[in-house]
């Protein structure tokens, strides 16, 4: 049997305490565990960025640490960034108006990157967001879509 | 109500709803993190079946033993081929009345006896944990021995090769012959020609294979997987043995297709893991192994000869055509014969020999996939247009116009061209759109300039006898419901229904739901598959809705003592021409107390057709075809070969866009996989042996890779799909390898021709030696 471990971590704004595996990836924590699915498996080396997370505000590839490594750390996907009342948040809104998401399926990891990136308040050029998102892969839009949903988002916030 | 194919038209003024671009219905559920895909959905006390592949291309299966996986705690079951009660999957395609063609190819659920490539399924192991699965799949004993080989097509057609199947390694083969080609060589002013090869590439969707199944509460074996064909279910009952009735198979939204999950996945499978435990079984494929082992996109070898008069006039073409199509059939016959029909692009050509095979080998399986073979030959019959070009002094834009094919040209292959065709107008707006080329940003660079254009067809094969239904109906209190089992794999395939129902019923999109994607509780539509839902769905709902809105209509007319076509629904209104009119939900009152429905089914059909035989000839084979036009800024490093794009340009004629937001979401996504598949992508096989098993070996593109996509959406009003629109999902992906080589001959004066272009084929094309120990 493997070992299991009580951990408890901050997802999006609600304290989570559960006993697993103490090897569980994040994602599968979070996932299996936790019952949170919109951080998406799609690759388990840490390359396609669907499993991306903020870790203590820090994009995450979530298949790729041990939730026992982050123990206590507050997590955020893209669940937790829509607002209180559950209405889309600004970044999400962007991203909807921008027709940003086709299959979806990168869309909670891509949030997450383009969150983070915006999180630094500086104004990015359109090259610079496209080099904040080289570690998430959208196989769909050819991502100008979501370039622009970012430009868009990052104006709003008047960036 | 039922209706056949025929010409579509309609006027962009008498449109209210269709031509907007609307936010997808799709799009908040999918940004808010809350779509449940495939994947996502969990049972408790569930259980967790894996595959054991195959670990060597070619052997004969000579003993198997499940002792060991079977003594791991947490083990539930180990089967083996002998354990499915119909260990074969037909090549067939679902749902259709016609067989394909003569071929009669089948390949075992799990293998018994032989395997033919790596990572061919073996057995299947279910267990409580993924724990226990990981554990025991290791242990599941299968002894092989090694069996001959063979890789490369060429050689697994020559005599004495290493039969991979017993019938012989021939899978597929077609020919065309039309007119004097000979006559036409001899009497050329010039005469072109090339060989191009294209590789072998995967889908690489995000959303790897997945589905999770149950018995539901009327013994209904349930399977909710990620696929592109919930007509599946017939397969799965066959393998299994139970009548089609009792399997339901749901289509979530999925995580990205492109014709990966149009062969069934992990369907049997899961099927045989919930019929034999009686529990909820969930199966999802690694990425590595759907890298390894899910069909791909067939590398071909196209040789073009090709004649033209001094004015670059197109006189004859002469084309072999080599497909790789693995260790099984799939769809390969069928993709090759997408290859013939399209090989000679958009242009008017009088005289043809083509020559088409498709051999197989010990490779992965290869089958479905965007463009559908109508793809690969663009890279070859492109190249030869701006030979063609070069040779005669005339632009690249210049001699695609004057070999344009236009109304009431015949392809080679017989089938007339019924619908307006503004190829020219394509290349024209790419042209303006571009603006001045690009100058180098420094002494040893190179920039290029590249122009494709090409040719897809939309619905599938006519003896096919396609068709797709659809219901529509009204609450009531006015807001309408669409029942389809269209499959919504990311096009917006769904979102497009209520738009069509929308512009027809006056109802807001956001009072319209559609159900998709269930083969149980929908009318089937068939596959989302050959660019044909717009046309075959969209059509089904148009024609519910119309009969819907013309019998409220009659209804309200009588109701308001007005003749109905004076009246007009619009925005939950029934308004006169006077300023009178009703509620919809009084308008729905009033049709109930005269007994016409508030619903109404539509179905259908597609355009029919004779089948082909070996030497094509057919007044049809296809519906219809989409046509477009790309341009390519890049620019090259001459001392590292590297290619940078700069700027790209894709313009389509979509006959009309029903979402204009989707329609540039099909093109530039399809812009972006064509780039991957002309630069970096390559399933790269050493021995049979697959080396790319992993997104760090197989590489697609970045956002930093793909330049910024200019998509330019030309309508002529004119298809065979609602209000004259044509299907635009493949025909996109058939012109960035062509417009990138066209840009780097450009640059550097010589033209790849073996994809992907990798840095090292660019600077091979520059004459650099790169043999070991070389200093430059």
């Amino acid at each position: 049997m493997t070992e299991e471990v009580s951990l408890t971590l901050t997802v999006n704004g609600r304290e989570v305490s559960r006993t697993a595996g103490a090897h569980l990836t994040l994602l599968r924590w979070l996932r299996e565990a936790a019952g949170v699915t919109d951080p998406k498996y799609g690759c388990g080396e840490g390359i396609c960025g669907a499993c991306t997370v903020l870790v203590d505000g820090q994009p995450t590839s979530a298949c790729l640490v041990l939730a026992a490594q982050v123990d206590g750390a507050a997590v955020t996907t893209a669940a937790g960034l829509l607002e209180a009342d559950g209405s889309l948040g600004p970044l999400q809104r962007a991203f909807h108006d921008q027709h940003a998401a086709q299959c979806g399926f990168c869309t909670p990891g891509m949030l997450m990157a383009a969150a983070a990136a915006l999180a630094g308040g500086r104004r990015l050029s359109r090259r610079e967001i496209r080099q904040e998102l080289h570690g998430n892969l959208c196989r769909c839009t050819g991502y100008g879509p979501i370039v622009d949903a970012i430009e868009m988002a990052q104006e709003e916030a008047g960036q | 109500m039922t209706a056949a194919a025929g010409i579509r038209t309609s006027k962009e003024d008498e449109l209210r709803i269709v031509r907007q671009p609307l936010p997808r219905h799709d799009q908040a559920e999918k940004v808010a993190g809350s779509t449940r895909y495939a994947g996502d959905l969990a049972f408790a006390s569930m259980l967790h079946a894996r595959l054991v592949r195959s670990p060597v291309p070619s052997a004969r299966i000579t003993a198997r033993d499940a002792s060991a996986a079977l003594a791991v705690p947490g083990v539930v079951s180990v089967l083996f081929g002998e354990d499915v009660p119909h260990n074969l999957i037909w090549v067939d395609v679902p749902g259709q009345t016609v067989e394909v063609a003569a071929l009669k190819a089948s390949m075992e659920v799990l293998a018994t006896d032989r395997v033919r490539f790596h990572g061919e399924p073996v057995a299947l192991v279910i267990a409580e944990t993924e724990e226990a699965l990981a554990e025991a799949c290791d242990l599941v004993s299968v002894d092989y021995e090694e069996l001959p080989t063979v890789f490369e097509p060429d050689q697994a057609l020559a005599e004495g090769a290493p039969l991979v199947h017993v019938a012989g390694n021939l899978l597929g083969e077609w020919d065309i012959d039309r007119g004097d080609v000979d006559a036409a060589f001899a009497a050329a002013d010039v005469v072109v020609e090339g060989t191009y090869q294209t590789q072998t590439v995967d889908h690489a969707y995000l959303e790897s294979e997945v589905g999770v199944g149950w018995l539901d509460d009327e013994g209904v074996l349930t399977l909710r997987v990620a696929t592109q064909v919930v007509e599946h279910y017939r397969d799965v009952a066959r393998i299994l043995g139970i009548p089609e009735a009792r399997v339901r198979v749901i289509a979530p939204y999925v995580g990205g297709g492109f014709g990966g999950k149009e062969d069934m996945t992990v369907e049997p499978y899961l099927g045989l893991a919930v019929w034999r435990t009686r529990r909820p079984v969930r199966m999802q494929w690694t990425r590595q192994e759907s890298l390894l082992a899910r069909p791909k996109r067939h590398r071909m070898r196209l040789r073009y000869r090709t004649a033209a008069d001094s004015g670059g006039k197109l006189l004859g073409q002469e084309i072999d055509i080599t497909a790789d199509s693995g260790a099984y059939a799939y769809l390969s016959a069928l993709v090759l014969l997408y290859s013939a029909v399209h090989a000679c692009g958009p242009y008017q050509v009088s005289n043809v020999r083509l020559r088409a095979r498709c051999a197989y080998t010990n490779n992965p399986p290869t089958s479905a996939f965007r463009g559908f073979g109508g793809m690969q030959v663009v890279f070859g019959y492109e190249a030869q247009m701006d030979l063609l070009a070069r040779e005669l002094g005339l632009t690249p834009a210049e001699i695609r116009k004057r070999n344009a094919l236009t109304r009431g040209d015949a392809l080679p292959v017989g089938q007339m061209i019924e619908t307006e065709v503004l190829l020219a107008q394509t290349i024209d707006a790419v042209v303006d759109r571009a603006g001045a080329k690009p100058q180098p940003s420094g002494p040893r660079k190179a920039v290029g300039r590249g122009l494709a254009s090409n040719m897809q067809s939309y619905g599938r094969l006519v003896w096919l006898n396609d068709s797709a239904a659809a219901w529509v109906g009204f609450q009531l209190d006015g807001s309408l419901s669409v029942r389809c089992a269209v499959p919504d794999i990311g096009g917006g395939q769904a979102s497009s229904l209520a738009q069509i129902a929308s512009e027809v019923l006056g109802v807001p999109m956001d009072r319209i739901t559609v159900h998709f994607g269930d083969s149980a509780l929908n009318p089937l539509a068939g596959t989302t598959t050959a660019t044909r839902q717009l046309l075959m769905s969209g059509n089904a709902v148009y024609e519910a809705s119309v009969l819907l809105r013309d019998g409220l209509l009659a209804a309200a007319a009588e109701a308001l003592g007005e003749p109905a076509d004076g009246l007009r629904l619009e925005d939950g209104l029934v308004s006169g021409r006077a300023g009178g009119g009703m509620s919809l939900p009084d308008a729905l009152v009033t049709c109930r107390r005269r007994n016409v429905p508030i619903e109404a089914l539509g179905t259908f059909f597609g355009p029919k057709g004779q089948p082909v035989v070996k030497s094509l000839q057919a007044d049809r084979v296809f519906p219809d075809f989409t046509f477009g036009t790309h341009l390519c800024d890049l620019e090259v490093d001459l001392d590292t070969g590297q290619v940078e794009l700069l700027g790209y340009v894709a313009a389509h004629d979509v006959g009309r866009a029903i979402n204009p937001r989707s329609v540039q979401g099909q093109i530039s996504g399809a812009v972006a996989q064509g780039l991957g598949m002309a630069l970096l992508e390559e399933i790269v096989m050493a021995d049979g042996m697959n080396l790319t098993a992993g997104f760090f070996q197989y590489l697609i593109p970045t956002a930093t890779d793909v330049p910024e996509i200019d998509v330019v959406v030309l309508e002529s009003g004119e298809g065979m799909g609602p209000f004259g629109a044509r299907g635009i999902g493949e025909p996109p992906i058939g012109p960035p390898a062509a417009a990138v080589a066209s840009a780097i001959q450009d640059a550097i004066g010589v033209r790849p021709a073996t994809l992907p272009i990798t840095p090292e084929r660019v600077l091979d094309c520059l004459g650099e030696d790169l043999s070991p120990g070389t200093v430059t």
